[in-house]
This record gives C-alpha cells, sequence and structure tokens, in this order.
C-alpha cells in the first residue's frame, strides 16, 4: 500500500498539471489566434458598442420586435447567469397553464393572430437562452410586428427571409432564425 | 420519425462504424506498447515515470492493480472537495464566487471522480475557473482514464494465459491519458471553439440588451428565505433591468473532454443545451459522435488484443442493435405532440418542444438523449424531465441496461464483457457444458464477480428510490405532481448508481440529503463494480487457455449476439420493470387515456 502511496500521489499531481492547467492554457492560446471572436463569446456589436451576444437569446415582449422562445429563467427570462428549463412534465398542470398564458399575450398583441400557434413560441427552450426560432414562428409575427411599426408585411416576410439559415450542411439541426440579429436588422430598416 | 430523423441516424452510424476501427487499432497498440506514437512520447514518459519511483516494466497482480486505482481515485475526490471549499480564496475566480457548501463539495467529488458528473450545483454560479480546470477538467480526463485501464486490464485477463499480472496501473494511466484522449481533446476542443464555443478566462460580460426586461422579483427576508403570503404563494416585487451579464470561461476545453470521456458534466447549468456549450448542429452532431466514438473503438482494440477481431465485432454488434432499437424510440415519441397542449392550440406538427432548443428540434435532441443515457455520459441537449412520458421512459431504461450498450468509456466494455460472460454461462446451463468464453473457463469464483458487478447497482437504485420515497427529505425534492414525480427520484437514483449523471432535473437535488445519498451510490456503482471487475481480470489471467473443440460454442456469431442481447435486456427488464410501471407508464395511461 505504501509503496503505491508515492506513484499514486506524485502521478496525480504531474497529471493534474498537464490537464487541469496547461492543457486549457494551451487551448485558450490557440483559440485566440485562430477563432478569436467566438473563443470571446460571438459578441454582436452595432455602432461600437456591444448589444449582446450572437449565440445567447435576450427577451422581446414589445409588440415591435419579433419574439423568442419563452424562457424559464429566473428571475428574469434570459437570465445568462442562470440557464435552464422550465422541467415541467409533460402532465404538469403548470404546463399547460404556462403555454395558455403565453399563448392569450401573443393573441392579445394581435388579435388577428390564428390558430393553431408554432410549438417553438410558446413552449420554453432548454437552455432559457436559446438564440433562435424557428421560420414558421418568425412569419406568425410578421402582421403584428408590420401593425406595430407601420411597414408592408413584404418588406418583413423579405427580411425573415434573408435571416433564415437552413439546416447545417443541409444536413444537421432544424431552420432557424436568429432572433437579436433579426431585431437589429429590424430596427435598422427605418 | 421524419425523413430528416432517418437520415441522421444513418449518417450517425456511418461515421460511427468507420471512425471505430482505426481508432480501436491505435488504442490497442498504445495500450500494448506497440504503437509508433510511442517512440516520440517515450522521453515525456521516461520523466514521469522516473518522478513516480515507477518502475515501467514490472507488472501488477490484480490486487495492486485495484489498490493503485482505488489510491488515485481517492486523491482525485480529496483534490476536488478540497478546490471547492477553497476556491474563494484561490486565483481565477473573477466573479468571486464563495466556498461550496460540504455537502454538495463532497457530492460534486464523488460525482466527478466516479465518471458520472451528476451536477447538483449551476456551474456558472458555484464555481471559479481554477474550481473547473484543477478539479473538474482533470477528473473528466482521469476518470475516463480509470474506466479505459480497467477494461484493458480485464482485456489482459482473457488475452493472457497462466500469467500473475494484469499490467502496470501507472503506466497504463500515463498512457491513456499521454496518448489517447489529450490529443482528441486538443483537436476537439479546436473545433468547438471553431463553432462558437467560448474559451477565455474574462470575468462575466455584461451587455445592454435591445429591450427592458420586466419581471417579477421573488422577495427574501433577512435570512435570505423566500417570503410567501398566506396561501404559500411567494411574494413579489416588480423589477425590470435592460443589462444581460454573459457568463465566460474556459468552456471548450472541458466540452470536449466532456464529452470523450463520457463524462456529461457541464460547466454550465444548462449542460450541451447551452449555446456556448453547444453552439451549432454540427458542433452537436460531432459531441453525439464523440460519445460513442471511444467506447466503440475499445470494442475493436479488445478484439485485437484478444487475437480475434471478430470477438469484438461481436460485441459491438449487439451495442449497435440495441442502441438504432434506442433510438428510434426516443426520435419517435418525442416527434409527438403533448395532447394537452395541442388542445390549447399549439401547433402539433412540431412535436413535444417544451424543454428542447430550436437549432437542435426533435431529431438531434431524441438522437442525442439516447446515446448520452446508453453511454454513461450524461450530459443533455435537451430537458429529459420535459420529455413525453415514453420518450423519457427511453433514457431511463437505457441506464437501467446498466450502461454496457457502448456505455462509459473502459466501463461500457467491461460491463458488457461481465454480461458476456453471464451469456455464455447461461448457454453452458442450458446444454449441461462447463461455460468457457475466449477460451478461458468460467468458473464458481469468476461467476461470484460477475453476480457482484451485474446486481450491485440495481441494488443501489432501487433501494436509494425507495428509500427516497418513503423519506420528508426525499419527497421535499420532487418538482412536478404524481407519477412523474417518482420518475424523478428514480431516475435521480437510477443516473447515480449507473454513473450516467443525467437527471429529471426539476428535483431539487442540491439538499444535504440527496446530495449524500446519489454520492453513495456513485462511489459504489463505480467502485463496487471496478473492484469485481479486476478481481475477475486476475483470476482469468492464471487459467490456462483452452483450445476450442466441437462443443465450444463461438462466440462470434449472430447467436451469440442475440443470446448476449437477450441477457442484457432480460437483466435489466427483471430488475426495473415494476419501477417503470410505477412511473413514466402510468404517467403515459393517463396523458393519453384521459384526453
Amino acid at each position: 500500500m505504501l509503496s503505491l502511496l508515492r506513484p499514486a500521489i506524485t502521478l496525480f499531481i504531474l497529471l493534474t498539471i498537464l490537464t487541469g492547467l496547461a492543457y486549457p492554457a494551451a487551448i485558450t492560446a490557440l483559440a485566440h489566434a485562430f477563432f478569436p471572436g467566438q473563443a470571446a463569446g460571438s459578441l454582436l456589436v452595432v455602432g461600437d458598442k456591444p448589444v449582446g451576444s450572437r449565440l445567447i437569446g435576450q427577451n422581446f415582449a414589445d409588440p415591435k420586435y419579433f419574439w423568442g422562445r419563452p424562457s424559464a429563467t429566473s428571475p428574469q427570462p434570459y437570465n445568462a447567469q442562470a440557464s435552464g428549463g422550465s422541467n415541467l412534465g409533460p402532465l404538469n398542470p403548470a404546463l399547460a397553464d404556462a403555454v395558455k398564458g403565453r399563448i392569450d399575450a401573443l393573441r392579445a398583441a394581435d388579435p388577428s393572430a390564428p390558430l393553431p400557434v408554432p410549438a417553438d413560441l410558446v413552449t420554453a427552450s432548454a437552455s432559457g437562452l436559446d438564440p433562435d426560432i424557428s421560420p414558421k414562428a418568425a412569419r406568425y409575427q410578421i402582421h403584428r410586428i408590420a401593425a406595430a411599426r407601420h411597414v408592408p408585411e413584404e418588406r418583413l416576410e423579405e427580411l425573415v427571409a434573408r435571416h433564415t439559415e437552413g439546416r447545417q450542411w443541409g444536413l444537421f439541426g432544424e431552420p432557424r432564425i436568429n432572433v437579436l440579429e433579426l431585431n437589429v436588422a429590424l430596427d435598422a430598416l427605418h | 420519425m421524419t425523413p430528416h430523423a432517418w437520415t441522421l441516424l444513418a449518417l450517425f452510424l456511418a461515421l460511427l462504424l468507420a471512425l471505430v476501427g482505426p481508432l480501436g487499432r491505435y488504442i490497442a497498440d498504445v495500450m500494448e506498447g506497440k504503437s509508433p506514437v510511442l517512440r516520440f512520447g517515450g522521453a515525456v514518459e521516461r520523466v514521469v515515470y522516473r518522478t513516480c519511483g515507477v518502475r515501467s516494466e514490472t507488472e501488477m497482480g490484480w490486487l495492486s492493480y485495484a489498490l493503485a486505482v482505488l489510491l488515485f481515485n481517492g486523491l482525485g475526490a480529496l483534490a476536488v472537495f478540497g478546490l471547492q471549499r477553497l476556491q474563494q480564496w484561490l486565483p481565477l475566480n473573477p466573479q468571486a464566487m464563495a466556498n461550496v457548501s460540504p455537502d454538495s463539495a463532497f457530492n460534486t467529488a464523488v460525482s466527478f471522480v466516479t465518471n458520472t458528473n451528476w451536477q447538483g450545483y449551476s456551474g456558472e454560479s458555484t464555481l471559479s475557473y481554477l474550481t473547473q480546470m484543477l478539479g473538474l477538467t482533470v477528473q473528466n480526463f482521469l476518470s475516463a482514464a480509470t474506466g479505459i485501464v480497467v477494461v484493458i486490464a480485464l482485456i489482459r485477463g482473457f488475452a493472457r494465459h497462466t500469467a500473475r499480472s494484469i499490467g502496470n496501473a501507472w503506466v497504463d494511466l500515463t498512457r491513456v491519458t499521454l496518448y489517447v484522449l489529450l490529443p482528441l481533446s486538443v483537436l476537439f476542443s479546436l473545433f468547438l471553439v471553431s463553432q462558437g464555443a467560448i474559451q477565455n478566462f474574462e470575468g462575466y460580460k455584461a451587455v445592454t440588451t435591445l429591450e427592458v426586461t420586466k419581471y417579477d422579483n421573488p422577495k427574501v427576508d433577512a435570512t435570505g428565505q423566500p417570503v410567501k403570503d398566506d396561501k404559500g404563494n411567494p411574494v413579489t416585487d416588480p423589477a425590470s433591468t435592460q443589462t444581460q451579464t454573459l457568463p465566460m470561461g474556459p468552456v471548450a476545453s472541458q466540452e470536449a473532454i466532456k464529452m470523450l470521456g463520457t463524462n456529461g458534466g457541464g460547466f454550465f447549468n444548462a449542460n450541451s443545451a447551452h449555446p456556448y456549450e453547444n453552439p451549432t448542429p454540427l458542433a452537436n452532431f460531432v459531441q453525439m459522435l464523440s460519445i460513442f466514438i471511444i467506447p466503440g473503438a475499445l470494442c475493436l482494440a479488445f478484439g485485437r488484443m484478444v487475437g480475434d477481431a471478430r470477438q469484438g465485432w461481436a460485441v459491438l454488434a449487439a451495442m449497435t442493435l440495441m442502441f438504432v432499437v434506442m433510438a428510434v424510440f426516443a426520435m419517435h415519441f418525442e416527434q409527438q405532440a403533448n395532447p394537452l397542449l395541442s388542445h390549447l392550440g399549439v401547433d402539433p406538427a412540431a412535436g413535444n418542444m417544451e424543454g428542447k432548443e430550436t437549432r437542435f428540434g426533435i431529431a438531434d435532441s431524441g438522437l442525442f438523449a439516447t446515446i448520452t443515457t446508453l453511454a454513461s455520459c450524461g450530459a443533455v441537449n435537451a430537458m429529459h424531465d420535459s420529455f413525453m412520458p415514453l420518450g423519457g421512459l427511453v433514457p431511463l431504461w437505457n441506464m437501467m441496461l446498466g450502461e454496457v450498450v457502448f456505455g462509459g468509456v473502459g466501463s461500457g466494455l467491461y460491463g458488457m464483457l461481465v454480461f458476456a460472460i453471464m451469456a455464455v454461462f447461461v448457454a453452458g446451463l442450458m446444454i449441461g457444458r462447463t461455460p468457457e468464453y475466449l477460451g478461458k473457463k468460467i468458473e464458481a469464483y469468476e461467476m461470484k464477480m460477475v453476480s457482484i458487478a451485474i446486481l450491485v447497482t440495481p441494488l443501489l437504485a432501487l433501494a436509494g428510490t425507495a428509500a427516497a420515497v418513503r423519506m420528508a427529505d426525499g419527497i421535499a425534492g420532487i418538482a412536478n405532481p404524481g407519477a412523474h414525480g417518482f420518475t424523478e427520484i428514480l431516475y435521480a437514483f437510477t443516473s447515480s448508481a449507473n454513473n450516467n449523471g443525467s437527471a429529471f432535473a426539476g428535483l431539487s437535488a442540491n439538499t444535504p440529503f440527496y446530495n449524500v445519498a446519489t454520492a453513495i451510490a456513485m462511489w459504489f456503482g463505480r467502485f463496487g463494480v471496478i473492484v469485481p471487475v479486476l478481481a475477475l481480470a486476475g483470476s482469468l489471467a492464471a487459467k490456462k487457455r483452452l483450445a476450442p473443440t466441437g462443443g465450444t460454442m463461438p462466440t462470434h456469431g449472430p447467436l451469440f449476439i442475440v443470446l448476449l442481447i437477450g441477457t442484457v435486456l432480460l437483466v435489466g427488464a427483471l430488475n426495473y420493470v415494476p419501477a417503470l410501471a410505477l412511473g413514466p407508464v402510468v404517467e403515459h395511461l393517463m396523458l393519453f387515456a384521459a384526453h
């Protein structure tokens, strides 16, 4: 047992230095050399000031903006320091109540909004920070935003189409639209 | 199942099967000391061994090997515990995170050392960068290395005959880390950064958002407890903010080994659902591959080391068949819409999107959930707690199979080889012959070790669940009412005993009760299997190798594959079907029968 103690302690220390200090430090240096923007958090800069990250969603509730996925973070939605989902089970009445509240809010902001509602627009994301919505969910909101901003719907449709990303490499994931980028572009329309 | 889901599954299988061959050969050659890369690393290795006082050519018997592994892992647990308890006074803590409570620090230390990576805490609001790197990233490597060296020792037990030793634990741990885990992690972490995973040591960044967010802020009293009104509802104050604080940190370097080592403990609370951990669908696809690649490659390394490649392919085939069936189930059930929500006017075509990310959708989330729970990874890119009842049954059932279908790095294959011995034993009983596997006679001692290794995890999972549902501290953690609440507890103990680490995360598990109870399940679920497996390795190595005769059952053909699958499924079903019936099955019937 004692003869095992010295190698155990020494090897543990050596491998800790290698994998816990040298490795992350080397990756950080390489990341900054090759992918500085990504390594620093994919910040979205408008003018000269960062308005957020392309990868981290923000809360939108004003009728003149595209709304993103509902976020279950607390205390406020899209709290980037407390990522997580609602963890509500499918049969939990709290889930149905929350979804009903979101459908009502969408239809209060635009009484002509039809049913059914795109699912991603009324269900909470896994991270609470989902930056994207589906193209369907974006188009669903065009009527409301056009009315709030007094812009023709065609211009918004064109904007949505321009911001739609297909499946990555045509193979992976789902088609999506980055809500923050879309809303920044929306503000730039005028 | 949508056409996209089928394409995804087919592409995943094709790439996986193409990659495991070369990697398996490489791992086998490294562990047998034959690979040419050993010449490059030779100088480094010699320095390491001299510093440690290790004579690399001296091998160990199984008992020394087991003691070495236990000692090495015990030290790791102490280090992770200590770092968390002292982080407030240590460097690389830009957010001034406080020291972690003793019960949570204990749970996390055991969790990362046992390759479980169950997380009772929330990373972005609890741990300093130093703790994440020097504590967690290190254990992501070393617990993975531990799993691999144990299976290599077991394989040597089959490959050798009349031998007293099964290898040198220090040399094995060093080689796995240097030549297998580290190079793969470097490549993978740079790929992840290219996709958008962050990698820096900066403090969190506050940005001004486009819109002001209005919300209800829960009131807390002087002691930090939430204030409640007469009806027990929390009292809130209206509040607003236009600031979003973006978390930062050395994420990609930890993310890479988190997946490759089937660890699964996220830098952030949302794990692989977090855009800074898993930014794009392509990153997600490669993360899925990286979970299975080493467990798959080890099957073929096994075939190579025992001198019969077909043996490795047979085990891999059994795993792959079970994987495909479970993946189809998960993607199918999650594509279903929740009838309660469809009734309210939600479009049913999109499937169950609660707790899923838009960029991944149903197929990429369902496949990920299957992979992460079959391999004892436990990373999640969608919240399993919000899966449909049968969609959530799939990950739960996957863990109940004992994490042997691919399974954790090393642990999956040693678990599967234990089942293979069980399978030949059952077959031997049926035809009245002494069972043999790979020329080794399976006798009473081996069957005792096999029985311990197979029974220890269901015992921990079921006894833990039974205790928790009978105790106020256990019930207190439940987040969802009814059968789902029971499933949350069952999932927690199944996940910890099988060293998976994923959760039905609604369960409030960061309490002294759950921190201690799940830590016990994790520790014994890990080392209660490793020790009998090493004993098995020692006893097999000492045996003579028998030449196959006309009466020997071949263990590389379809018959054996079916027998192996049957054994795994039967043991899993016998252990867990009653518990499953009380949880997800009841919930499914309530959801679809009543509505």
